[in-house]
C-alpha cells in the first residue's frame, strides 16, 4: 500500500549531493512531490525534507540506497503521525482589493494569515501551516484574483530522537 | 603524479586530450615511476584498469580528455559500479572560468556519472588536487569497492601548489564496514546448525573480502552442498567435493532445483540478482535465509532475510567457524549428485563429447582445460560464450575470473584480457569472445601490438550473436531480427597486428591450435568456427521459478 513519507537526510555540504540523492528516486520511478534543503542544528550539516508516496517495503530499501551515499551521514524515513510539519505559501494580490473588496480582510483575519507586504500596487499575503490550510486560503483568495502564487517544500520535525550529533562523534 | 604514486598506483590506463594535456605532460616527466598503457578507444582503457582490479585486487586508474574522452568511460565506470570494482577515473576538464558555457568537448561529467560512481568529485583548485586523490583512492577500495572520478578543470592542472600528500583513513559520513552484530552471528551459527539441508550461494564479496581460506574452512566444518554466482567463481577451486556449481539463468541443475528445497538458505557476499533468483515468488520460500553482506543496502533488497550478517566476509566466516558444529550432510550431498547425473547426460555430455559434426563451445573449452589444467585467467565477454565459459571453464586459484557480471557489457573481454595480463604478469590469460563482442572493441589489437602484452584471444564464432538468437528461436518463434553477422576475415585482422593466428574448423585440428596458443609466449588468436545454433542450457526463463528449469 503506497502511503505519503517525510524522509529527512543529515548530509555534508557537497554541490553534488542533491543531484545524487534526486537521482536515487528517478532511478525508480517515485516522483519527489516536495523538497526542501536548510541547514540542521548541527554546524556544516545539512538536511534535506523529501516528501514522496510509495510502499513502506520502497521506502526502506529506498533510504538504504540514500544512506549508501558517501556524503550521506544518516537518513530517516516518517508517516505524517511521527512528525510535525508545515509548509508556507505567499499569495501575491492587487492592492486596490484591500479597498474595493474589503471583505478579503476577513479572509486573512479569519485565516490566521500574515501580510508580509504592502505596496501600492501589490501586497503579499504569507500563511504557514498544512497543505489543507494553505489550500483553502487559495480557494478563498482565488475568486479576487490571485497574481502570483507560491508553496515552500515541507519542513518537518520528527517526534523520536533523530540523534545525529552523537553519530557524529562516533564516526569521528 | 606524485599522489597517485603514494598510493601505489604504478600503471594506468588512459587517452590523452586537450582537457587532461597537463597531466599527460606530468606524466611524461614520470614515466619512469608510473607507465602508462596507451588504448585506442576510452571505453578498452576502463576496461583493462577493470581487468586489472579484478585480478589483482588494486586499485585499477584509468585517465580521459574531458567531454568524449570523459563519457566513453561511462559504460565502464557503470559497469565497475554494478560488479564492486575499485577504480580510479580523472577526467580532464575545461578550464573553471568557462564551465557551464558550452566550451569545447565541455560536458558535465560529474552528473552523467553521478548515478554509477560510488563517489566522485569536480576539482578546479590544485591545492584540493592531493587531498581528492587520497580520498578517491580510499573511498574506491574500502568497504564494498566501487568505482570514483575526479574531474579536475585544466587551470587546476596547471596551477602550482605547496605539495604534501596525506593518505585518507576515514571519511566522516562514510563508514565502509558495518559493525557485526555478536547476536546475529549466533543466531546464523544456531539456523546452521540445525539445518538438514544447508545450500550455500557464494558471491563475489568471498573474493573482495580475500575470504576464500575463511570460507572453505567453514563449508568443509558444516559440510555444506556450495554454489557460486558468475561472479563468486574462482573463490572455490572448481574440484572441490562441496562445489556443486552454479545458480541462475545458465546455472547447473542440481543448484537450481535444490534452491527450493533446501531448509537453510546461506547466502555470502552475493545480491540476488533477478538472473539468479528467477521469479522472487517462488524463489527459496520453503528455506530460512541467512544473508552475509557488507553492504546494509543489500539485505532485504530482493529476498527477505531471516538472520543477516553485516560486515566484512573474512572477518564474519572467522568469527563464525567456532560456534559451527562438524557436519557431513551425505544424503542431501548425494541429491546434488543425482541431479548432475541427469545434467551429465542430458546437457555436459552432449556439449563436450558431441556426435554432430560441428564443434561445440564447451569442447573449446575443456580443450583449454587440457592445457592449462586450470591454472589460467579466464576472461570472458557477454552472451552464449559467456555462459558456456563460467559453466565449463576449471578454476584452481581465486581470482581468476573476470567477466562482466552485472551490466553485461558486450566488449568487456578484449580490454580486460589486456588488464588482466598485466594485474597479474605471470599468469596465463585466455580471454573467450563471441564473434560479437570482439567487434565491439577489437581496436584493442593495437594496445597489444604497441604494448606486447601476451593475451591469448579465442573467438568462438558462430556467425550469430548467439544469446539473441537463442532466445529468439525459443521465445520469438525463430524470428533472428538482426543477429546474424556477416564477419571479415578476422585472421587477416589479428595478423594486421601482428598476432599469430590460427583459425579451425575441425574438429581435429583443435587440439593441436589449442597447444600451440597455449605454448606460445606471446599474443595469439584463435579462431574456432561453432555449430551455428547451439544453445546453452540449462535455463531458467526470465521470470520463472528456478526450479523449472529447463534442460532442452
Amino acid at each position: 500500500m503506497e502511503e505519503l513519507f517525510t524522509i529527512s537526510v543529515y548530509t555534508e555540504n557537497n554541490p553534488g549531493l542533491l543531484n545524487r540523492i534526486a537521482t536515487i528516486f528517478l532511478k525508480r520511478h517515485i516522483n519527489i512531490e516536495s523538497l526542501n534543503v536548510s541547514r540542521s542544528e548541527i554546524e556544516n550539516v545539512h538536511r534535506f525534507t523529501i516528501v514522496a508516496r510509495m510502499s513502506e517495503l520502497a521506502v526502506k530499501k529506498l533510504v538504504g540506497q540514500i544512506e549508501k551515499q558517501i556524503e550521506v551521514i544518516k537518513a530517516y524515513y516518517h508517516t505524517d503521525d511521527e512528525i510535525i510539519f508545515h509548509e508556507t505559501a505567499l499569495y501575491k494580490m492587487g492592492s486596490s482589493l484591500l479597498f474595493e473588496q474589503r471583505e478579503i480582510q476577513n479572509v486573512i483575519k479569519n485565516s490566521s494569515a500574515n501580510i508580509v507586504t504592502v505596496d501600492p500596487e501589490f501586497f503579499v499575503i504569507e500563511k504557514t501551516g498544512r497543505r489543507k490550510d494553505t489550500e483553502e486560503l487559495y480557494n478563498q483568495l482565488e475568486p479576487y484574483g490571485i497574481k502570483q502564487f507560491v508553496r515552500s517544500g515541507r519542513i518537518s520535525i520528527s517526534k523520536t530522537e533523530m540523534n545525529i550529533s552523537s553519530l557524529l562523534e562516533k564516526l569521528k | 603524479m606524485k599522489s597517485l604514486l603514494r598510493e601505489g598506483a604504478d600503471l594506468a590506463y588512459g587517452y590523452p586530450g586537450g582537457a587532461i594535456m597537463p597531466i599527460y605532460d606530468e606524466l611524461y616527466k614520470y614515466q619512469d615511476e608510473l607507465q602508462h598503457v596507451l588504448t585506442r578507444h576510452e571505453q578498452g582503457a576502463i576496461h583493462a584498469a577493470q581487468g586489472f582490479a579484478r585480478v589483482s585486487g588494486k586499485v585499477g586508474v584509468c585517465l580521459a580528455t574531458s567531454g568524449p574522452g570523459a563519457t566513453n568511460l561511462i559504460t565502464g565506470i557503470a559497469d565497475a559500479q554494478i560488479d564492486s570494482t575499485p577504480l580510479v577515473c580523472i577526467t580532464g576538464q575545461v578550464a573553471s572560468h568557462l564551465l557551464g558555457t558550452d566550451a569545447f568537448q565541455e560536458t558535465d561529467v560529474i552528473s552523467i556519472s553521478a548515478p554509477v560512481t560510488k563517489w566522485n568529485i569536480q576539482v578546479t583548485k590544485s591545492e584540493d588536487i592531493p587531498g581528492a586523490i587520497a580520498k578517491a583512492f580510499y573511498i574506491a577500495k574500502s568497504g564494498r569497492p566501487g568505482p570514483v572520478l575526479i574531474d579536475i578543470t585544466k587551470d587546476a592542472q596547471l596551477g602550482t601548489l605547496d605539495y604534501t600528500y596525506e593518505k585518507c583513513a576515514s571519511v566522516r559520513s562514510y563508514k565502509p564496514v558495518p559493525k557485526t552484530n555478536t547476536e546475529q552471528l549466533k543466531a546464523a551459527a544456531e539456523l546452521i546448525n540445525a539445518a538438514k539441508k544447508p545450500f550455500i550461494v557464494f558471491g563475489q564479496g568471498v573474493i573482495l573480502g580475500q575470504a576464500e581460506a575463511e570460507f572453505k574452512a567453514l563449508i568443509e566444518k558444516a559440510g555444506i552442498p556450495s554454489a557460486w554466482t558468475v561472479l563468486g567463481l574462482s573463490a572455490l577451486p572448481t574440484e572441490h567435493y562441496l562445489n556443486v556449481g552454479m545458480v541462475g539463468m545458465h546455472g547447473h541443475y542440481g543448484p537450481n532445483k535444490l534452491t527450493n528445497e533446501c531448509d537453510v538458505l546461506i547466502a555470502i557476499g552475493m545480491r540476488f540478482d533477478d538472473r539468479v533468483t528467477g521469479s522472487l515468488n517462488t524463489y527459496a520460500k520453503q528455506a530460512k535465509v541467512v544473508h552475509f553482506d557488507i553492504d546494509p543496502a543489500e539485505i532485504d533488497k530482493n529476498v527477505k532475510a531471516d538472520v543477516a550478517v553485516l560486515g566484512d566476509a573474512k572477518d564474519t566466516l572467522g568469527k563464525i567457524l567456532p560456534f559451527i558444529n562438524q557436519n557431513k550432510h551425505d544424503a542431501w550431498h548425494n541429491e546434488f549428485k543425482k541431479h548432475w547425473e541427469t545434467e551429465l547426460e542430458a546437457v555436459i555430455n552432449p556439449q563436450l563429447k558431441p556426435t554432430k559434426e560441428g564443434l561445440t563451445m564447451g569442447e573449446v573449452i575443456n580443450q583449454v582445460n587440457k592445457e592449462t589444467h586450470g591454472d589460467a585467467i579466464i576472461v570472458s565477454d557477454v552472451g552464449q560464450h559467456q555462459m558456456f565459459t563460467v559453466r565449463y571453464a576449471d578454476f584452481t586459484k581465486t581470482r581468476s575470473n573476470v567477466t562482466s557480471g552485472g551490466l553485461g557489457t558486450m566488449g568487456f573481454a578484449l580490454p580486460a584480457a589486456i588488464g588482466a595480463k598485466m594485474g597479474a604478469p605471470k599468469r596465463e590469460v585466455v580471454a573467450y569472445i563471441g564473434d560479437g563482442g570482439y567487434q565491439m572493441t577489437c581496436q584493442e589489437l593495437g594496445t597489444i601490438l604497441q604494448t606486447g602484452v601476451a593475451v591469448k584471444i579465442v573467438v568462438l564464432n558462430n556467425e550469430y550473436l548467439g544469446m539473441v538468437r537463442q532466445w529468439q528461436q525459443l521465445f520469438f518463434d525463430k524470428r533472428y531480427a538482426s543477429t546474424t553477422m556477416v564477419n571479415p576475415d578476422f585472421i587477416k585482422l589479428a595478423e594486421a597486428y601482428d598476432i599469430q593466428a590460427t583459425k579451425v574448423s575441425k574438429r581435429e585440428d583443435l587440439a593441436g591450435a589449442v597447444k600451440e596458443m597455449i605454448a606460445s609466449e606471446k599474443s595469439y588468436f584463435l579462431e574456432v568456427m561453432i555449430e551455428k545454433e547451439d544453445n546453452v542450457f540449462p535455463m531458467v526463463p526470465t521470470g520463472a521459478c528456478v526450479s523449472e528449469v529447463r534442460l532442452s
